[in-house]
């Protein structure tokens, strides 16, 4: 099949490769980039497990043809780590309030997450339940995932209280 | 920080070890999209093997012309049973003692079953090529339900025509596969005979599925010039699975590397051997290239592994004030197509003989049958030990039946029927000695916890309401108290394809005062690293973040069954402790020899070792292992490490109570969770904090199989709920928030009295949803309605009652 020119910006930096039509975004960033944090849980968009943030909106990748999203500016959890290379707020505030368990949700999760503080910043308690149903976890029930976002807006807002 | 100004307690908590919400080491990678998950594994030069499945639940295979699909570029093999048979291996071995198609040998007995593999230079041009692969089937009579097999002339299993001696002795029928009976059949029919009161309902728990969150696969690369094949594979057990590669293949044993990376959640799932990881090494050592198998989620649902599908025919006997004085129960258990169950294999029913439950039951008889349908072969153990679920839900609603019948307060007849603490160890009925317990204590706790009267009077208040016309919602209080059976098993009578179910621990302890372990467990999301980090830590002083933990390497790990049925903190998380008192043993050797006392005039104090009645005198664990290897100690080998391999004397006996407030509406059948409290008592606690994390996880699968979660078949066999679309997984938003309680009873034979925990949410967790949907109606006249309780079937509750006029 023939391929086509890809150009994407991820996590900060310019990549470009070849894909065919039909390439489906997690593949190419799994397979072609060797960014493997978004996962394959289910081809279906109903897990998550997949979701990256494309131009500041949460996407599954499972379901989004390279192709779709030429040019775009696509963040994975992979670009959610500071500079330093130390965990940002979110992923220490998962760490922090036992919001993972296996792994396998927690890179969508926590991309989705990201996405939700910024549409967001003082989400509720049911304001992030309903943001996140999109993103599924087989073995945290929850609890702790939405306790550590929470954890995180705090955290956030008052780092940008700081600085302003 | 100077060491002798600390107090005991601070040097312990320094320490991080039992007891301690130390936070997870695993975290640091998995929250930066840095685990290493099977379908993370990329080799040079790496093909990808897709299947052709069956379209058809039961069928004769005609033909299977491959033709245009090795036309496709791209595509460098495609196999079928007739390749696979020159090396035997278009059958393999079950965990049950039955045997199982790789694929398909002339017919089918299952939509999705495994026909033909493709093996191409990437995903999509074996998804394509698979497409490709022209199979003539010929449709045969299907047969779904297990009572109407046990009764058909279709022949499911032509393979076993004329065999009447199964794995698990006589069968009855053509599609019969086992009856194992536990238990005094004539006795408990006597005492059902002349029983004050009998109450007999038929208990149904469907068929579901673990669905982990990733699905099951391998890659497997043979390299010709060593022989060494090295398998990857999401496996709950994966020296096991080495064994069984070696036994079928007939490779030797230390020609197989096998590798558990990272694993996205197993439940169970991960437990038996799949036809993608045997295609998958069959590929490889064709191709002489690395094969990479990774199934798609409808493939997971139809194809790896279902659990439970058991109807359970109970009697319970009990005086007129409640006395319960035996207990009847006969399984019908529908195995599918092959007899995959994942059990011991003295167990062809799994521990389903602890359905005596919680309580002081005289005398008992369980019988259960196994049937062969025209369904995906599986029945593992899915957040449970085996079958452990399965007999909780059969007693929790049992227990409540007969609290109809005899007209009393479920609460009030659970606790004049539990054991009481002072008859443990306590012989069950059925076979088992549990080994510690104090039911009274935590049902009291938990009652009172939630005001338990207080609910009472107000779902009275709430029925007159109902009544009177001023509410359309009911309010279901659920109660569940279960005993759980984990941590298999003691050798002499567990054993998984004669491989005894012991666990084991390597501990080295470097020159500078940090060590590394290694088990022969595998964690799918647990914590390992974490809290047998901690064991060690308390047990041999020496901080948990300066302890590594390997698993899943069998090149490297020490042999051991694996992670399944609770038993790595059991069985594992003992020879841990074992190990490191091996290593504790030697380091008071060396602690005596360094203080120039004799070995008996030391002692042991948090992280050191100190001279008896002159504690300024003393060698720190750090000290003591970096004289281990410096020092020529007279007597002794220089190093420090050790190795146990723990043969458990019994089982563990996790319980717990639990109860659920629930509302429901009656004229749209939706349920909302306004309380639940999980009261658990898994003995000692060694990372409450992942404890806690566990409890939340086992109630949310237990909420999902309990309101909605099923694999459901029509009567042609096709799967219709093979999509995360129609398989109920709950969301963050239909989910509640958990209150979690402990009491703590330790195991009086395990060295840190450690029961587990992963498992007992889910074990109480359903039982005491249903229970809460069932409780909702009770004064309406409901005595039993099957699982699950989607919204559809609680409003089909509510219009057979009447409700809707």
């Amino acid at each position: 099949m023939s391929k086509m020119h890809v150009k994407l910006t991820v996590n900060g930096k310019e990549v470009e490769g070849l894909a065919e039509p039909r390439t489906l975004l997690i593949h190419f960033l799994r397979e072609d980039l060797k960014i493997t944090g978004p996962h394959i849980g289910c081809e279906t968009s109903h897990c998550g497990a997949c979701t990256v943030d494309i131009d500041g909106k949460s996407v599954k990748s499972c379901t989004t043809f390279v192709a779709q999203v030429n040019g775009a500016d696509i963040t994975t959890v992979e670009g959610l780590t500071n500079d330093d290379g130390s965990l940002g707020v979110l992923q220490e505030m998962f760490r922090e309030h036992h919001g993972l368990q296996c792994g396998f949700c927690t890179p969508g999760m926590i991309t989705r997450a990201h996405r939700l503080l910024q549409e967001n910043p003082n989400p509720t308690e049911e304001e992030i339940r309903f943001g996140m149903a999109g993103n599924l976890c087989r073995c945290t029930g929850y609890q702790n995932i939405v306790k550590a976002i929470s954890a995180s807006a705090d955290m956030l807002n008052a780092q940008k209280e700081a600085a302003e | 920080m100077n060491d002798q100004t600390l107090t005991p307690e601070e040097r312990a908590a320094n320490l991080k070890g039992m007891g301690s919400s130390r936070k997870r080491v695993e975290d640091v990678r998995f929250t930066q999209g840095k685990g290493n998950y099977v379908d993370d594994i990329k080799l040079d030069g790496m093909l990808f093997g897709d299947f052709v499945r069956s379209p058809y639940a039961h069928a004769r295979v005609v033909s299977v012309n491959k033709e245009a699909a090795l036309a496709l570029p791209g595509v460098i093999a495609v196999l079928t049973a007739e390749d696979l048979s020159p090396l035997g291996l278009h059958w393999m071995p079950t965990l049950a003692g039955d045997k199982q198609m790789v694929l398909a040998d002339g017919k089918v007995l299952f939509q999705g079953q495994e026909v033909a593999f493709v093996v191409a230079e990437d995903r999509y041009i074996a998804a394509d090529a698979a497409e490709l692969v022209e199979v003539e089937y010929e449709e045969l009579p299907v047969l779904t339900d297990p009572f109407e097999a046990l009764k058909s002339d279709v022949v499911l299993r032509e393979d076993l025509e004329g065999q009447t001696e199964g794995a698990h002795g006589p069968r009855k029928h053509h599609n019969h596969i086992f009856t194992w009976e536990q238990g005094d059949k004539d006795a408990t029919e006597a005492i059902l005979a002349e029983a004050d009161v009998v109450a007999e309902e038929m208990v149904y728990y469907h068929r579901t599925h673990p669905c982990p969150l990733e699905t099951c696969g391998s890659v497997a690369s043979m390299d010709k010039v060593t022989g060494k094949l090295t398998l990857y594979g999401t496996f709950q057990a994966p020296h096991a699975i080495r064994t069984v590669v070696s036994l079928i293949s007939g490779i030797a044993e230390h020609n197989i590397r096998v590798i558990s990376p990272d694993i996205g959640g197993g439940f169970g799932n991960k437990v038996g051997a799949y036809a993608g990881y045997v295609c998958s090494v069959v590929a490889s050592i064709v191709t002489g290239k690395p094969v990479k198998w990774v199934e798609d989620r409808m493939e997971n649902l139809m194809s790896t592994a279902f659990a439970r599908d058991y109807w359970m025919q109970g009697k319970i006997a009990a005086t007129t004030d409640g006395k319960i004085t035996g207990l009847w129960c006969h399984t019908t258990a529908d195995h599918g197509g092959f007899d995959a169950c994942a059990d011991p294999t003295k167990f062809p029913a799994g521990f389903m003989n602890i359905c005596t439950g919680s309580y002081d039951i005289p005398t008992a008889y369980l019988a259960v049958d196994g049937v062969y349908t025209n369904k995906a072969p599986g029945g593992v153990a899915y957040r449970c030990s085996f079958r452990v679920t399965e007999a909780a839900y059969f007693i929790e609603r049992m227990i409540e039946v007969l609290a109809i019948k005899l007209n009393m307060d479920a609460a009030e007849l659970r606790r004049i029927n539990f054991i009481k603490a002072d008859q443990f160890p306590y012989q069950s009925a059925l076979g088992w000695e549990y080994d510690s317990g104090d039911y009274h204590t935590a049902w009291d706790k938990a009652l009172k916890a939630v005001d338990y009267e207080g609910l009472r009077a107000e779902q009275a208040q709430r029925v007159e309401e109902f009544k009177a016309g001023k509410t359309r919602k009911l309010l279901g209080i659920g109660l569940t108290h279960f005993t759980e059976i984990v941590g298999a098993g003691p050798v002499k009578n567990c054993d998984i394809l004669g491989l005894g179910m012991f666990d084991s621990c390597e501990i080295r302890i470097h020159p500078t005062g940090s060590a590394i372990a290694r088990l022969g467990t595998i964690s799918q999301g647990q914590g390992h690293a974490t809290t047998f980090a901690q064991i060690i830590a308390s047990e041999i002083g020496l901080p948990a973040d300066d302890i590594t933990l390997e698993e899943g390497d069998t090149d490297t790990a020490p042999y051991g069954l694996g992670t399944y049925g609770s038993r790595s903190t059991p069985v594992a998380g003992a020879a841990t402790a074992m190990a490191a008192r091996k290593i504790r043993a030697k380091a008071q050797m060396i602690a005596a020899y360094l203080l120039e006392v004799h070995d008996d005039d030391v002692e042991w104090d948090v992280d050191r070792f100190s001279v008896k009645g002159a504690p300024e005198r003393f060698k720190t664990m750090k000290e003591i292992a970096f004289a281990a290897y410096n020092q020529a100690i007279p007597g002794l080998e220089p190093g420090l490490e050790a190795v146990s391999y723990y043969d458990p004397p019994n089982m563990t006996y996790p319980f717990g109570a639990y109860i659920c407030v629930m509302e429901i509406d009656v004229d749209t059948g939706e349920w909302d969770v306004r309380k639940f409290y999980a009261l658990d008592d898994c003995g000692t606690r060694i990372n409450p904090m992942i404890i806690d994390g566990q409890v939340h996880g086992g109630v949310t699968e237990a909420l999902a199989i309990a309101m909605g979660q099923e694999i459901a078949y029509d009567e042609m066999g096709n799967v219709k709920t093979g999509t995360l679309m129609d398989f109920f997984l709950p969301t963050a938003w239909e989910t509640p928030n958990y209150i979690t309680d402990y009491t703590v009873t330790p195991s009086p034979h395990h060295p840190i009295g450690a029961k587990g925990v992963g498992e007992s949410p889910n074990v109480g967790g359903v039982p005491c949803f249903s229970n809460a949907v069932h409780d909702a109606f009770r004064p309406f006249g409901l005595v039993q309605s099957h699982m699950p309780h989607d919204h559809w079937r609680i409003w089909k509750i509510a219009n057979g009652l009447g409700m809707h006029e």
